[in-house]
């Protein structure tokens, strides 16, 4: 464990009726870092993103965030401590208009009374603008959510995850679906959000990653197998077998 | 949304506020007293409808129990006018307590002989108790079916204990508010009916105001995120547990004002309230006006109880198998309920099947994304 870690994962274990979805995981983030993760279908990373933001509550382990500890926390409270996290299918407000689903990021505090009272701050109207502009959806501020397009539904919900100002942005699978050109823009979209903010992208588009010019750690079987640059991960032996297959398979 | 689309919606709402207030004024002039009674009677039900609509059409969960909290609103309604008129009773309590031999009035009735605290306790109980049930079924993240299964069991829970309670409350026989007095006249006394009237029209609106308060902005935008997507309003950072509780416990008073208001209107209150079929038929009456309207709770309140009473005149034993079949010609062919058919693109849709209307030739998203495109 170090002093510029934001998050730390220390011997993570979550079984699922004897399986085990996540098989001693440990993985520390630092601040500011855009970590990818990889690993074949069913090495664990939904299970792992399930971890931190308190879905799924691990049999062993810690997960420690900002210093404190996340475990038995509830959701809505580990959304509210800085951890912010985009599903693998985009899941926005589809009866909601685009500008609706951004407030509803952006408001803080999160409370009833803060929502029945006020009108929307000036400075979070200031902030749903900018993120529009972002991802390209000002001109469908007052549309409904469910008409966008499959890109516009991610990129929506990358900018409600902006909003949310997170530390820590988990980001499942941003480009499933996307053409090249969106792959790409959204690839630069997330490097510019490193630095400020501390991401983990989790994906299986090799092309993406290897744009995202990160650290990467492969998952396998609930553990981490392999951590690094992408070059010296597509070096790696164990890698190679696992993940592109041995050629005798 | 297209230009037309406004003007028509505004038309609509304009014309309606006209018929609606002139009906309001006129109704006592135009209805024989039977007539206005029933109207009046419905238009209370509609208050309970718009809780139904704000619990079920906007937050998604499907109550079957809210007979329980307009029960009890009629109920605190009733003990009211039941103690403030039983000095010429024996033992100074309500006259059906003789019957079982209770000479001492029981402890709960004692708040009620104040006006002020019926008034309150008319819609802060029910809310209470909805606002209590609500907080442990949410806590414990039930949801779905098992979220209405839960709710009818405590409706059938509140109706046995209401029902064999005749020492205290007068079990299954009621309690009686028309040979009651208020303000120094009969509570069954048309003058008195006229003014219940009154009440009930104005109460209705204010209640259909503060719901669409309450659905508008930010709030109502969660409530429905958490309709349609609950864990991610949760990971969002809101706690749906909290919206759910309040939401609900609102619907509970509202409940709770129809409650009193059809007690005092129909003479009666009783366990009867809160059997089953009631319960369910005011799920039904937000399902034909239309879900998360608002309006359509309220219409569909009024004209399904209004036709249930003409229906019931002409031909006594069919009124059940005219309601099921509404209740699925709804389901099947006009999922959004009445309303929301009218709103949304049925009216269109049928005339451009009579070949009265022409027909979009492309989808309209197909076209704005040409557009953007370019």
């Amino acid at each position: 464990m170090n002093r510029n870690d934001l998050l730390n994962l220390i011997d993570i274990t979550v079984s699922f009726e004897g399986f085990l979805a996540l098989n001693k995981l440990n993985l520390n983030l630092k601040k500011g870092e855009l970590r990818a993760v990889i690993g074949p279908n069913g090495a664990g990373k939904t299970t792992f993103l399930d971890v931190i933001t308190g879905k799924v509550k691990p049999t062993k382990g810690e997960v420690i965030f900002k210093g404190k500890s996340l475990i038995g926390q509830k959701e809505h409270k580990i959304a509210r401590l800085g951890v912010g996290r985009k599903f693998q299918s985009p899941r926005i407000f589809e009866n909601l208009t685009v500008k609706e689903n951004l407030e509803i990021s952006v408001t803080t505090p999160k409370s009833p009374l803060n929502l029945i009272n006020k009108n929307i701050k000036e400075n979070q109207l200031d902030e749903i603008e900018r993120l529009m502009k972002i991802v390209n959806l000002a001109p469908k501020v007052d549309s409904k959510a469910g008409s966008l397009s499959h890109g516009q539904k991610q990129w929506l919900e990358i900018a409600m995850l902006v909003g949310q100002k997170p530390d820590l942005m988990l980001v499942d699978e941003p480009v499933a679906g996307l053409t090249d050109e969106e792959t790409d823009l959204t690839a630069d979209l997330l490097k510019s959000l490193s630095g400020e903010n501390t991401v983990v992208v989790i994906d299986h588009d090799m092309e993406f990653i290897r744009r995202l010019d990160s650290n990467v750690s492969v998952l396998n079987q609930g553990t981490v197998l392999c951590e690094g640059t992408m070059e010296t991960i597509q070096k790696d032996k164990k890698v190679i077998d696992v993940y592109l297959g041995r050629p005798e398979d | 949304m297209s230009l037309s689309k406004i003007k028509f919606d505004k038309k609509i709402v304009l014309s309606f506020w006209i018929i609606l207030i002139a009906l309001i004024i006129a109704a006592p002039t135009l209805l024989p007293v039977f007539r206005l009674n029933l109207l009046g009677r419905y238009l209370s039900l509609s208050i309970v409808a718009l809780g139904v609509d704000l619990i079920w059409g906007y937050t998604g969960l499907l109550s079957l129990g809210q007979g329980i909290f307009f029960a009890l609103g009629g109920y605190c309604a009733a003990m009211y006018l039941q103690i403030t008129s039983s000095s010429e009773f024996p033992n100074n309590i309500p006259e059906f307590f003789a019957l079982y031999g209770v000479e001492k009035l029981p402890f709960f009735w004692e708040p009620f002989r104040s006006p002020a605290f019926t008034f309150f306790s008319i819609w802060i109980i029910p809310a209470l108790i909805a606002g209590l049930i609500g907080f442990l079924v949410f806590r414990n993240r039930i949801k779905g079916v098992y979220f209405s299964i839960l709710t009818q069991a405590s409706l059938l829970v509140f109706f046995n204990f209401f029902n064999g309670q005749q020492k205290l409350i007068n079990g299954t026989n009621g309690l009686k508010t028309d040979v009651t007095q208020l303000f120094g006249q009969m509570v069954g006394s048309e003058s008195m009916q006229r003014i219940f009237f009154w009440v009930t029209a104005i109460l209705v609106i204010a209640a259909w105001f503060f719901a669409k308060w309450i659905v508008k902005g930010r709030f109502g935008n969660i409530l429905i995120g958490i309709r349609d997507d609950e864990p991610r309003v949760r990971f969002t950072g809101y706690n749906p547990v909290i919206f759910k509780t309040i939401i609900f416990s609102i619907a509970g008073g509202l409940a709770g004002i129809s409650g009193a208001l059809y007690t005092v209107q129909s003479g009666i209150v009783s366990p009867q309230f809160m059997t089953v079929p009631f319960s369910i038929e005011m799920v039904i009456w937000v399902a034909v006006g239309g879900r998360g309207t608002l309006l359509g709770a309220i219409l569909g309140a009024v004209f399904i109880n209004y036709a249930k009473s003409l229906v019931s005149e002409a031909l006594p034993a069919s009124w059940m198998f005219i309601q099921g079949g509404l209740f699925i010609l709804v389901v099947t062919a006009l999922p959004e309920g009445v309303l929301g058919w009218i709103q949304g693109d049925g009216p269109r849709n049928l005339l451009q099947r009579f070949g009265l209307k022409r027909k979009i030739e492309t989808y309209p998203s197909l076209e704005i994304n040409n557009k953007e495109k370019k």
